[in-house]
């Protein structure tokens, strides 16, 4: 509980009387703390919108942020930190744009100079406190989403799988093989050898920086699972460090075809689809 | 009951399974081909999976007794359409389906049948060929 109902309303009280002095004063301070990144008059606006919340929040006799009577503040605070988090500004610019209130409230009861007017600064400061780091926290949410969002924009970037030939498709892998893209990189060429009906697939981690047994062991279970369904998987794009790597690591492809460039993939799949064909009709003519 | 029908296309014998399988039905499809494959004389079994969604330790030991039934009776079993769903949970499971054959679709499946026929009918020339090449080397 941060406020008591009398304080909340004479918090709510304080900032309608001097409403053209707290706006002015915690703009300027906002915008020094932000050093002129957003204009004066986007700045005055959200202190415009905050403080008007917050008289609405204190008229109703507000007593703590998580009440339901604060949820529009609650929105108001969210809306500013989320704007803040997306053009790029740092958590203290952030919360900064709302502890600087303290100050303003600082300067106001100074001039009051009443009875209480101690106890009802360290009540309206933590009142802020509480406001501050729910921004923070929303603060935190935003960029997090956004992190979130870019991770899967560019898991959906990352694993094209094209097709070589006529019944080759292939898989170049770029950048490094976690669990989540390995599943992804997996289901995609499944269903790409069974939409274009290709008896090949070639994976290319020429693009992997390194192999290590959990990404070895996620290419062996495509190959693997690839087999299960008719398809035979060649491996390419082995470059010489790599192929240091995984005899050290004992790392064991059975016989699984790997190559060291992607046209050697290609020439041996060729050869394998070429030669039975011809092979297969000269029998016939016997 | 259900029962799976078995369907002869040239020498070969088509089985689509697109019903749950259970223990009885499993049984008496084992009995049907295994009929079918005397009857016929057919030397190649493809089992399409393309509607199942879940294939199981059972549908797999299924599948596995199904291919050593058609060895027995000289046939060759290929096991086609699996979905990718399926495989990578087979995988997961660590269930490889040891000895048998798969196939992307029918069509593959009836290609890697003839192509295996062509093979067993000429592979004693080509053995014999490789041992007087190694022979004469």
């Amino acid at each position: 509980m941060a406020l008591s109902a009398e304080e909340s309303g004479r918090l709510a009280g304080l900032l309608a009387e001097h409403t053209d002095q707290v706006v002015q004063r915690w703009t300027e301070l906002v915008a020094t703390s932000l050093r002129g990144r957003l204009s004066q008059a986007e700045l005055r606006r959200q202190v415009m919108e905050l403080h008007a919340s917050m008289i609405t929040a204190g008229e109703s006799g507000l007593t703590d942020l998580d009440a339901e009577a604060a949820a529009e503040l609650r929105a108001v605070l969210a809306e500013l930190s989320q704007g803040r988090a997306r053009q790029g500004f740092s958590a203290t610019e952030t919360a900064a744009s709302v502890f600087t209130l303290k100050d303003v409230l600082l300067e106001l009861l100074e001039i009051r100079q009443g009875d209480g007017a101690l106890r009802d600064f360290v009540a309206f400061s933590s009142f802020v406190d509480q406001m501050g780091l729910f921004t923070f926290e929303t603060y935190v949410r935003a960029r997090e989403s956004l992190i979130a969002d870019q991770a899967e924009q560019l898991l959906e970037l990352s694993t094209p799988v094209v097709k070589l030939w006529e019944g080759v498709v292939a898989v170049p892998l770029v950048g490094t093989l976690d669990s989540a893209r390995a599943q992804v990189v997996m289901e995609r060429l499944l269903q790409t050898l069974v939409d274009t009906g290709s008896p090949y697939a070639i994976i290319d981690i020429t693009g992997v920086p390194a192999v290590d047994t959990q990404v070895a062991q996620h290419i062996l279970k495509t190959v693997v699972a690839a087999r299960l369904m008719g398809a035979d998987c060649i491996i390419s794009g082995i470059r010489p460090q790599i192929a240091q790597t995984i005899v050290a690591l004992g790392i064991e492809f059975g016989d699984i075809a790997t190559k060291a460039s992607l046209a050697d993939a290609l020439r041996h799949v060729l050869r394998l689809t070429g030669l039975e064909t011809p092979r297969r009709q000269s029998r016939r003519e016997l | 009951m259900e029962r799976v029908p078995i369907l002869k296309i040239g020498d070969v014998l088509l089985v689509s399974i697109q019903v749950d399988m259970s223990d009885q039905t499993a049984i008496q499809l084992q009995d049907d081909l295994a009929e079918r494959i005397v009857a016929t004389g057919c030397h190649g079994v493809l089992i399409d999976i393309t509607a199942l969604d879940i294939v199981d330790s059972f549908v797999g030991r299924m599948l596995s007794t199904i291919a050593s039934i058609s060895k027995v009776l000289d046939a060759e079993t290929v096991v086609v359409g699996m979905r990718p769903a399926v495989a990578i949970t087979l995988v997961e499971l660590g269930l490889s389906l040891n000895g048998i054959r798969t196939a992307l679709n029918v069509e593959r499946g009836m290609e890697l049948i003839a192509a295996s026929r062509d093979e067993d009918a000429y592979e004693p020339d080509g053995d014999d060929a490789d041992a007087e090449t190694t022979a004469t080397a």
